[in-house]
């Protein structure tokens, strides 16, 4: 098994004093932004980019994938302790948890939590490990036409499959793959909608504009709505762990399908949000009282947290192997692949097998770690949540503005973090999606390289796209994808049509 | 003078912009840029050349599809009228995104000639103080030890320049 000797090696690579000293900090602010309400795993992950900037690769990635593990297990606690998800993925741990922590079980809610969310990732890691590399391998003979299809799949992904308006994602995405078009054309050395700006010749950097996306505009929605925080004491102690282990084996199915739910969700830009949601409308589907769902059922906890998790380890497959963010936070990792002078693709697993597989080896330790701090922490980071928000709101303002900074050192770059705060904020306001957005201004600059690169190889002709079984498929896919509302009603018809007749035989 | 905080008066609930006007607002803006940003695109060259597109094909097919999504999207509110009764703010919530933001814009014009230090002192002690209705003493202390540890963790530790002014020059860096 080569999966494993390179994991060792990986383990080897981790266990020096600075890194184990980074995994901590990171852990511990991750669990800080997860809890915080107007902060979250990709606000964190993109205000703290700016520090990594002087670190080797390794370390970087290292503290900023256990930032991204401790939002993922900081988001529970408020969820449970207050009604608040701190993120957006936690949101159905509240259904079940909160009523525990009512009841006066939270520490059991919260240990569920905390455990599920351990396995989920666990198992997702496990995926990333023997699947990555092979598909990575896979992907080492793809060409511009594949990548380019590729692209093409993930965008179309999204306006087919997304719940929200078709025309509000088209708009989100649209206006995020021009906003990369902006500064120097790659290809032809062009100026393009820099209108005489000289400031715009630089380009939009996306991780200015997440910043003000996600970071700005949170702190806009929650002072809108000016939350009261009222909290459940939780005190965790080893016998109550204890006790809520044990009846964990009983629950399997349900955490094995989260799991397996999430890691899917995961993968497909789909994200851990969706996964959560499933993973508990799933288990309430299967269980036998529907009924005692959101009155403080464990399972009503242990299915969304599972889900959340893996999907949000999951996540980091495709940004590892294709260089295509499944989410938020990988995305913005992706960004801090390209700041660090390393280019995201299957190209990693051969040039930087010591980066790739360190990652691997900190997800396993990171999220073993993680578990065994926030059970032992909790009392602590729920205080945080007392501090008041007058107290918190000016400095998150002020990080997001370090981080904005930071990237190129540019004030124009906070300018443009202010403005893309309030684009977020009226977004959010009118459910247009921040995803598709995101996700254009990672992957827009590189998708028209790969379709232009494409193109010169083939001399203007479209039909590369179908030059071979490969690159035919994924377009395919893609077209029948960004059109599936309407073959889905297709389908959904013919079988209307079917039925009657398949019943009376 | 510190304001005490929101007096618990029962919250005034009528919204001050309906979200369908600002939905409409905000589509005709991005319709204006999408016009906007496929014009500058005709003027780089939208055309397909003989080895593939030029540099503003792409640009000017996406402002098309921005335009055309825009549209769409005002025809389905102004035609349907179903949901437009939602509100998108009312005034106390306005009131609140303001005390955040004017202070946010307030603190970015004040990096630019003070430095980046100095300007999220007044902020943080300013917001804690004014806003928060805090104790002068407990937001000036809160924002200096604030500031101060953002310098060292960024200036010192980690050697990530920030924007600085006259106070840093003072003191030589």
């Amino acid at each position: 098994m080569e999966a494993f000797e390179l994991l060792l090696q990986g383990f080897l690579t981790l266990m020096t004093v600075q890194k184990l000293a980074l995994m901590m900090v990171g852990l511990i602010l991750g669990v800080f932004v997860g809890v915080l309400p107007g902060l979250g795993g990709p606000n964190g992950v993109a205000i703290l980019l700016p520090l990594t900037f002087s670190m080797d690769p390794t370390s970087a990635i290292v503290m900023l994938s256990c930032l991204y593990w401790g939002a993922l297990f900081g988001g529970a606690i408020t969820s449970i302790l207050f009604n608040i998800p701190g993120e957006a993925w936690s949101v159905a741990t509240t259904f079940d948890g909160y009523p525990m922590a009512q009841k006066g079980q939270a520490a059991q809610a919260l240990t569920a939590a905390f455990t599920s969310s351990f396995i989920g990732s666990l198992v997702a890691v496990i995926l990333i490990t023997f699947l990555a590399p092979r598909i990575a391998d896979f992907a080492l003979r793809f060409g511009p036409p594949e990548f380019f299809a590729v692209y093409l799949l993930t965008f179309c992904s999204f306006v087919g499959l997304g719940r929200e308006e078709k025309h509000k994602i088209v708009i989100s995405m649209t206006l995020g793959l021009l906003l990369t078009g902006i500064g120097m054309d790659t290809v032809s050395g062009q100026l393009r909608m820099t209108f005489g700006f000289t400031d715009l010749l630089r380009g939009i950097n996306f991780l200015v504009a997440v910043i003000g996306l996600f970071g700005i505009s949170e702190i806009l929605i929650t002072m809108e709505e000016s939350l009261a925080l009222r909290g459940h004491a939780a005190h965790i102690n080893p016998k109550v762990v204890w006790e809520t282990w044990k009846t964990l084996p009983r629950h399997w199915v349900t955490i094995g399908r989260s799991a397996v739910v999430g890691c899917w969700l995961g993968i497909t830009p789909g994200g851990a949000i969706a996964a959560s949601f499933m993973g508990y409308n799933l288990a309430k589907r299967f269980a036998r009282d529907k009924e005692s769902f959101g009155k403080g059922r464990i399972d009503g906890v242990l299915a969304p947290e599972t889900a959340a998790h893996a999907a949000g380890t999951s996540a980091l497959l495709p940004m590892l192997a294709l260089g295509i963010p499944g989410s938020g936070t990988a995305a913005i990792l992706l960004g801090g692949l390209l700041v660090w002078g390393l280019n995201p693709g299957p190209l990693l697993f051969v040039e930087h097998k010591e980066f790739v597989w360190g990652t691997i080896a900190s997800m396993y330790l990171g999220n073993i770690v993680g578990l065994v701090l926030v059970l032992s922490t909790v009392p602590l980071f729920a205080a945080v949540l007392r501090v008041p928000f007058a107290a918190i709101a000016p400095m998150i303002v002020v990080s997001c503005a370090i981080g904005a900074y930071a990237i190129q050192n540019a004030m124009f770059d906070v300018w443009l973090m202010l403005g893309f705060g309030l684009l977020g904020y009226v977004f959010k306001k009118l459910d247009y999606p921040l995803a598709p957005l995101t996700l254009a201004l990672v992957l827009g600059s590189r998708t028209e390289d790969a379709f232009r690169l494409s193109m010169i190889g083939s001399g203007g002709d479209l039909r590369v796209f179908w030059s071979n079984g490969l690159v035919g498929t994924i377009t395919t896919l893609a077209l029948m994808l960004l059109f599936w509302p309407v073959i889905g009603r297709v389908f959904e018809r013919v079988g209307g049509l079917m039925r009657p007749a398949g019943k009376s035989t | 003078m510190p304001q005490s905080p929101p007096p618990p008066v029962a919250e005034d609930d009528r919204p001050i912009a309906k979200s369908r006007n600002v939905d409409i607002v905000v589509l005709l803006a991005l319709l204006a840029l999408a016009c906007l940003l496929g014009w500058d695109s005709t003027r780089v060259g939208s055309a397909w050349a003989d080895d593939g597109p030029q540099a503003g094909y792409f640009p000017f097919y996406l402002s098309v599809l921005l335009g055309a999504a825009c549209l769409i999207g005002l025809a389905r509110l102004l035609m349907w009228s179903g949901h437009s009764t939602t509100g998108f703010i009312n005034r106390h919530q306005f009131v609140r995104v303001m005390q955040v933001f004017v202070p946010t814009l307030v603190f970015v014009i004040m990096t630019e000639y003070l430095g980046l230090y100095v300007a999220s002192f007044l902020l943080v002690a300013g917001f804690m103080w004014w806003i928060g209705g805090m104790a002068l003493w407990k937001s000036v202390l809160t924002s200096f030890l604030f500031a101060a540890a953002m310098f060292l963790t960024f200036e010192i530790a980690f050697n990530v320049i920030m924007p600085k002014g006259p106070l840093e020059a003072a003191f030589g860096f």
